[in-house]
Formats: structure tokens, sequence, C-alpha cells
């Protein structure tokens, strides 16, 4: 700790302090700060990342028709999401359009994969910052406050007050986190209906879905679908009443993750009636999507093309462990298939070269390089986020308003939904309208109402797909050929936000593969211009609400900030000084 | 009263605290890890809980699933290396890269060093930890045996946990490298040798039977077909010609199963629902040593199996689907013809009425 004269006169405290790793999410991340004591504000954030595989140089000369098996693997968590994209991204190479029913089965799997995995992010990883336990060793002010504060939806969830909620939610203990893993065992079902297993499915294949599709697989899939609606009838409420209560308690806790509102969604869930999967009507069917794409610079929604928003991507380097490839070797796409010219650090042509060296924050930290945004109007380079995936997802499909299901509808300023009568539970609407701001709070509540959404999206398709088994259509995998040349690219949505997959085959073999998941975009470092990564960028804006000073600053402002984001990659934050003791004596639920 | 003893030892055997060190960040994607929170024979919940009579105190450390996080988190693996935590199981997630290779640079670490400032890696983990653990388990086929980082042209000399210690490598308690191999493992499998293993450690079981390749024999004494409702279309020779809707044996269309240990067939994915075959997917031998080079392209027919599967099909496989299909239908699905609605018993009972 170090006392600083600020430029003004004012005598600061500021602490170095670091949480490494973080613990609750997949993956590997640090964030190193520097915080402000007396003004109770952040700094300085730097967000690192200590894991590097090589997936896209060892796939290189591989048959493009392993790339789905192989990519599934970059993650533990959404390795079906890697599996999906790059059959999108195959059936581009080869040309092939599935049957509808196989269509319709990525899609029941992949609404069943968001059901579990927000599920389980939001309430067994994310939420435990909003538990009881944290709130007492964070906020006993608050927590004192949550104790005597009415749930407003109390006859909806059954929990009368808010610290009864924060209760609910402590991590091993309480009743809504136990029921949660509960409802993450029931929807892995639903996605190993289709998927096989998870998370690396064996049946999503380029071409279609290799699962032997029946009425018992539907029937099977229905019956859980219809328990979990009835969990999202007490979840949003009960989602709502908390995070409204922490903006009430502490005013001014909207500023907390806050940043611009710059965001991406490639879109998700293809409609086969007009999806063909080539290049050349990626923009009709793109925006035929039951989660639209778009990409949105402060605040207002650019374009809901895919094709534009694939010319304007970006890899830039700068703080990374990687060298340059500019100007090293011939670029592989000098034109997309429609014409466009395409910028040699597109990842169609990003080449991948590592380069080992020791961690410093002044010079190179990370393994991961920095995605950015091309905003040629203003010629600027953008680092965009996803929102954590559904803040994004809502956003842009709310704005652009093309989505109607009839139970499911976006408005130009909302998404509309209405959850049909359960076995215990009437019918029910939910609407959830584009908030003011792209903060911690909103990212957290919009994973919330994505969970009806996603059920919604499941609904939908399993009407659709009951239609085609009855009529006798079951098949659900169409034959193709690998061509010798090709270049495509596969857009969908992570849980925790975009996803694309770059492909190049020369000679029937992968020339480059280069998947982009969302944490790249979300946890990148400063890149070659000096621009922080959405992490660093939020976590600066964060202001502290903590009751602990500096001696056993615990820093859960900082950490619901990160947390917002549904990091998926190996990460941490370090402290630096004299950190909180750690009580040698264990959880009397026994997890660390 | 006394408290009852459900099995020999009970309140000595729960007043034991045995620590799961898990390491999660190895060169992997954390996928065991996940899948292990859908498990259910044993739950975590179970585990931790102590559901089970005589299972002593569990207390699991995971980056995924923890309540502390930052130095509050890494507090307990200094703690297992000073010698603090007495037993405890380390269970490694990911193959682990060669840090000999990488000059001053990382391929994978957590936590780190307060002095240099530097990542910690995984690697300097197994080496303070590996020698002061009860039991060493390379969860998932990364740790076990290299998996995908370990590919053909990986840049960073990925390799499982028994490359690195050693082949013969035994723990302290004379335990050698447990095995649990799959990508992901399947949920079940983890769990229950975590149960497995606790019970031995607390001196109530055997250490598990390992085979050659350090995997348990309970589970993985079985191929993938030996255990597959789908073998006995290969039985007679009668293969699905696409995937999806055509429900017969997928060894043309790339499936491994003949040549895999593995037990997924068997036990399903999770809660018995799904597993590769069961569901339609081929096998692509996730849970081998040849994984996944030996075994490319996966959607393409083995040629061993096309040899085999070709004898079945053009010799007596066809015989086999002939003769069955022929009583089936003649005979099996008939019923017998005392079975009627007409005024006379024919069963073969005599009536005394």
């Amino acid at each position: 700790m170090s006392t600083i004269e600020t430029p003004t006169g004012q005598k600061v405290v500021v602490k170095e302090m670091s949480w490494d790793p973080i613990t609750r999410i997949v993956g590997s991340l640090g964030i190193h700060t520097e915080i402000d004591f007396t003004n109770q504000k952040v700094n300085k954030c730097y967000s690192t990342s200590m894991l590097f595989r090589g997936f896209d140089i060892f796939m290189k000369g591989i048959d493009p028709r392993d790339a789905h098996f192989i990519t599934s693997r970059i993650c533990g968590i959404c390795g079906d999401n890697h599996c999906t994209c790059s059959c999108l991204n195959q059936n581009m190479a080869y040309g092939v359009k599935p049957p509808k029913l196989g269509d319709y089965a990525f899609n029941l799997a992949e609404s069943a994969d968001f059901m579990f995995d927000h599920a389980i992010y939001n309430d067994c990883m994310a939420n435990v910052d909003y538990s009881e336990q944290m709130v007492k060793e964070t906020n006993p002010g608050v927590l004192a406050k949550a104790e005597t504060t009415s749930a407003p939806h109390s006859a909806i969830h059954g929990y009368k007050t808010i610290a009864d909620i924060m209760r609910a939610l402590n991590a091993f203990t309480g009743d809504f986190y136990l029921e949660t893993l509960q409802v993450a065992r029931y929807t892995r079902e639903m996605y190993c209906l289709f998927g096989g297993r998870h998370t690396h499915p064996s049946t999503i294949l380029p071409g279609g879905c290799s699962a032997d599709i029946t009425h018992q697989t539907l029937t099977d899939y229905y019956v859980r679908l219809m328990k979990y609606m009835d969990y999202c009838k007490r979840s949003v409420p009960m989602h709502d009443d908390l995070y409204d209560f922490f903006y009430e308690a502490l005013p001014g806790y909207e500023m907390v993750g806050f940043r611009e509102t710059d965001l991406i969604c490639w879109g998700a869930f293809d409609d086969p009636d007009y999806v063909d999967y080539s290049y050349q009507n990626m923009t009709d069917w793109g925006r035929r999507r039951f989660v639209t794409p778009g990409l949105v610079f402060k605040g207002e929604l650019i374009t809901t093309d895919l094709v534009e928003i694939n010319l304007a991507i970006r890899i830039l380097l700068g703080s990374s462990y990687f060298e340059d490839w500019v100007g090293k070797s011939e670029p592989f796409v000098k034109h997309d298939p429609l014409g466009n010219p395409v910028d040699p650090r597109h990842p169609w042509n990003k080449q991948t070269l590592p380069k080992p060296q020791a961690r410093d924050f002044a010079g190179k930290y990370s393994w991961v390089n920095s995605a950015r945004m091309y905003d040629a109007k203003n010629d600027r380079y953008v680092a965009n986020d996803t929102g954590g995936g559904p803040f994004a997802r809502q956003w842009v499909t709310a704005k652009a308003g093309l989505v109607d299901l009839g139970f499911l509808k976006a408005t130009g300023h909302s998404i509309q939904m209405v959850l049909p009568k359960t076995g215990f539970m009437p019918e029910m609407e939910l609407e959830w309208k584009v908030p003011q701001w792209s903060n911690a709070i909103e990212r957290q509540r919009a994973r919330t109402y994505h969970q009806a959404y996603s059920a919604l999206v499941g609904l939908y398709n399993l009407e659709k797909a009951f239609v085609e088994v009855r009529a006798g259509r079951t098949k659900s995998w169409n034959h193709f050929t690998v061509p010798d040349d090709a270049v495509s690219v596969g857009f969908h949505e992570a849980a925790r936000g975009v996803l694309s997959h770059h492909m190049v085959i020369r000679d029937g073999k992968i020339a480059n593969y280069q998947p982009y998941p969302p944490t790249p975009w979300n946890a990148n470092p400063r890149d070659l211009h000096g621009t922080p990564g959405p992490y660093e960028d939020a976590v600066q804006n964060t202001p502290i609400f903590e009751e602990n000073g500096p001696d056993d600053f615990k820093g859960v402002d900082i950490m619901r900030a990160v947390h917002s984001f549904d990091p998926c990659l190996p990460c941490g934050v370090h402290m630096y000084g004299k950190g909180k003791v750690r009580k040698v004596v264990h959880t009397p639920t026994g997890m660390s | 009263m006394a408290q009852m003893e459900f099995v020999p030892n009970q309140a000595k055997t729960e007043a034991i605290t045995a620590h799961v060190l898990w390491i999660t960040v190895g060169l992997s994607c954390e996928g065991d890890t996940v899948a292990m929170t859908s498990a259910t024979n044993p739950s975590l919940e179970d585990i931790i809980t102590g559901a089970i009579p005589g299972m002593p105190k569990v207390v699991i450390h995971n980056q995924v699933l923890a309540y502390e996080y930052g130095d509050d988190f890494t507090q307990a693996w200094f703690d297992a290396e000073a010698g603090r935590l007495e037993p405890f199981v380390l269970v490694i997630e990911g193959s682990l890269g060669n840090e000999k290779i990488n000059g001053e640079g990382h391929w994978t670490g957590f936590g780190w060093d307060k002095a240099t400032k530097q990542p910690i890696t995984v690697n300097e983990w197994v080496d303070r930890l590996a020698p002061k653990a009860s039991a060493v388990v390379a969860i998932g086929t990364c740790a076990t045996y290299g998996g995908i980082p370990a590919m053909k042209n990986n840049p960073t000399g990925a390799m499982g946990v028994r490359d690195y210690l050693g082949w013969n490598w035994k723990s302290k308690a004379n335990i050698p490298i447990v095995n649990i191999p799959g990508c992901p493992a399947q949920p079940d499998n983890m769990t229950e040798m975590l149960m497995y293993l606790v019970f031995a450690l607390a001196g109530m079981g055997p250490v598990p039977e390992l085979d050659d390749a350090g995997r348990p024999t309970h589970l993985f004494g079985r191929t993938a077909h030996e255990s597959c409702n789908r073998a006995a279309f290969y039985e007679q020779g009668d293969f699905a010609t696409e995937y999806g809707s055509d429900n017969r044996c997928l060894v043309k269309l790339g499936c491994k199963g003949p040549v895999v240990k593995c037990n997924v067939p068997l036990r399903g994915w999770q809660s018995g629902i799904g597993g590769c075959p069961n569901v339609g997917g081929i096998c692509m031998a996730c849970t081998m040593p040849g994984f996944p080079d030996k075994y490319m392209p996966f959607m393409e027919e083995d040629a061993n199996a096309k040899l085999s599967s070709n004898l079945a099909k053009f010799s007596y496989g066809p015989l086999l689907r002939w003769g069955r299909r022929n009583s089936v239908k003649r005979k099996f699905d008939k019923e017998p013809e005392w079975r009627h609605n007409r005024s006379e018993l024919t069963s073969g009972y005599t009536k005394n009425w």
C-alpha cells in the first residue's frame, strides 16, 4: 500500500491488488488492479490468461470433417456450442443443407444447452457473489437492510425477504442453489437426447444430426422442458427482486461493471424454412434466426447483416504473447465469396505464431489476443463485448424487432414472452426491456430472462419437430462431399456470447481454422493502440461499495463486474500486500 | 444411547477429513469438472455432505466451484504443500505442457509467485504436491494420455500425467496413478472413483485394480462394442448406411467401438440417458491412449473393421438375420393357439365341471 499525491494535491491511499485465480468460472483469467481506497474506485485493471494449447496450429492439415470433433474440446462448458458452430461452418464449405428435422435437432440441443448453462452459471457460480455468506463478509449493512426488506414477488417464489433470497443462493446449502444443481442435470439430459452427451457431443455433424429421433425422444424432452418452464416462472421474479434491491440499497450500483454499450451478437437458432447455409444468402437467413445477429456501437444498432459483421472483424495484437503474421506470407483470403475485400487482420487470414515469455504488465501479459470490430465510419477499432451472452442477444433482438414466434416477440424496445401453464403454475407473461445501462446487474438480469427465452425457443422447435416425426419425416442427416478448396464461416452464439469459426480448405485439407469464442472478446488485454479489453474497461469504471478496508478487502464489486461477463477461460485476480488470512477451518458444507 | 454403527468403525472413519485438490487448468477445457456436476451415482452433494455411511468427510478444492477466489483459494494449495492438509488426493485435469521448452514463458498455470510475480505453472504445482499426495488421479483423456492438446504438430509438447511423473510412479501410500479417461470422463465414473479412493484411504476397502493403461478394470474392462445396444446388428452383418434415422450398427460410418475400452454404452451418459452409440453417435475413441490421431478421420471406417464387418455382412450375418427374422415371424410373434373366445377350452387343462 502506498500514499501518493495527486496532481490536485489530494493525498490518496492506493493499493495494488490481484486475484489469481478468479474462481467460479471455467478457464484461466487473472485480474490485476490498482485501487484508490480514498476515492473508492479502481484506477487500473489488467486482465491476463495463463493458458495456451494451440488448436489452430495442430488443426492445420487435418481432414475438415474432423473439425467439429476437435474444436468441441476447446471448451468444457461450451464445447457443444463449438461443435455446432463448426458444423454450421462445414455446411457452408460443403454446400450441404440438413433435412428440417436435423436443423430442429440442432436448435433443440442448443436451446437445452443455454437452459443448462445459464442456470448453473447464474445460480451456482455468479450469484454466489450476491449470497448471504458473501454479503455478510463484504457488506453487513446491506445484509441488515435485506433482512427487513420484503421481496415484492414473494407470493410467486416463496421467499419473504431479500435476505431469504440471498440465503437460498448460499453455495452448497441454499435451497435455490441446490435446486439449480438438479436443474442443470435434467437440462443436460435434454441435451443428451439429441447430442448423445454433454459437453462434447457425438451426434452433431456436418449435414445434420445423427441421433435416432423418434416420438420417444421428443416426449422425453417435453417432460423436462415443462419442468424447466416452472423453474423459470419462479426464477425470473426472484432475480428481479434481488437485483432491484441492489440498486435501491446501494445508490450508484449501476456503475459497477459499467461500460459503453458496445455489443456484439452473431445470432443463433436457424429457421430451417429459410437457412441454406450459403455465404451468398447469409444476410437473409441470418435475419431469420430466432436470436438476431447485430453490431452495436455506443448504444446504436449499426447492422443486423452477418456479411457486414463478418467483414468488420479484426484480430489485433498488442499485449499478448504472439508475433505478428501480417506481411510474413500471402493472405489466405483476399476477397470473400461475394467479392468484398478481406483485411489481412481478418480471422480468415490470421495465423498463430506463439512466443512464450515472462509476464510483464507493462508489456506482454496474456495468451489472449485482442479481437476488435472495425468502425469504418469513424476509422476506429472498438473493443466490443458480448454482454456475457444474454445481454447482447436480447438487446440486439429486442431492438431489431425481427423475431416473432407468437409467445416470444421482439417489439423494438423489449422482448415479450409468455410461458405456458404448467402442472403447478398458471400461464405467465414476462417482458424484458432494453435497460439504460450495460453493467454488471443488467448482464446478470438478462441471463435469468434468457433462460425463459431459451425455453420458449426450445418449445417452438419441439412442436415443429413433432410435425416432422408425426409425418414420418425422420431423416435428420444429408450426405455431402468435401471440396478441394473452400472458404467458409460459422456464426453462432456460445452461452456467454459470440462464437465464430473461420475455415480455409486447400487440397481437401484444413489450411486455416480460426475459432473465436466469446471470452477472447471480453477478456483480452490492451491492444496495439492501447485500448483496454472489456473486462479491463469495465473494472476500471467500477466504484467500490464493499465495506471492508484495504486490509481485509475481498474485491466483491470487482468480482461481480467480472463474473457478469460469464468468463469462460481460466482466469484470475491477484492479491498484493496484506491479503485476508484464509481460515484453515473448513466450511461446514465441505466446499472450499 | 450409543450411536448405531452401520459399517465397521463408522465413527472413526467419518471423523477423517480427506481433501481433494483438483487442478482444473492443465491444458484442458475443464469439461471433466463440468461433467462431474451432472453425476448422480454418487452426486457431488452426496460426496461432500457425507450421504454414504462411514465415508470420511471430503473437502473438494476446485477452481470452477470454489466459494473463495484469489489468495483465499490458493491458500489450501500452499497448506497442502507445507503438509498441513492430510490426507489429500491430487486430481489432475488437463494435459501437462512441456515447460522446459518455452524459456521464461508458461503454457498454463494458476496462482502466482509472490517473489517473481510470475504465474505458478501447473507442472510446478504437480512437482510440489505429488510427493505429498496419498493418491494421484488423472481425470479425462488429456490428463491420462495427453489427448487433444497432445495431437501431432502441437506446439506445447503436451503429455499425460504418467508421461510426466513416470508410468511406474507410486504415491506415498503406494498407489499408482489412477487413470479415468474420457473426453470428458463419464460423470459417474469420476465421482464413483473418488468415493472408491476415499474409502481406500480410510482403510475401508482395497485400492482399485488397474489395467496396464492405469484404468480401473471394473469400469474399463469391456469395449464399447461389448456393451453396445447396436452390437447385435454387427453380428447379423447389418450396418447403417447413413447417420440419423438408420438405427443399425454404426461401424461402417466410422464407429470405433469394437477397439475402444469404454463403459459409456453400458452406463449411459448421465442418469442412464445418452451415451454415444445409444443415441446414434459414432464412438470416436475418446477414452483411448491413441486418441485422437490413431482414429482420424473419425467419420471414416476403420481398416480392420472393414474386413471383419464385411466378413459378417457377406457370410454368416445374412444367415443369422434370416433365421432369426423367420423364427420371430413364424413362431415367436404368434400367440399359442389356445388363447381364444370360442365356447371351448383348448389350453390342455382337463376341466372337472
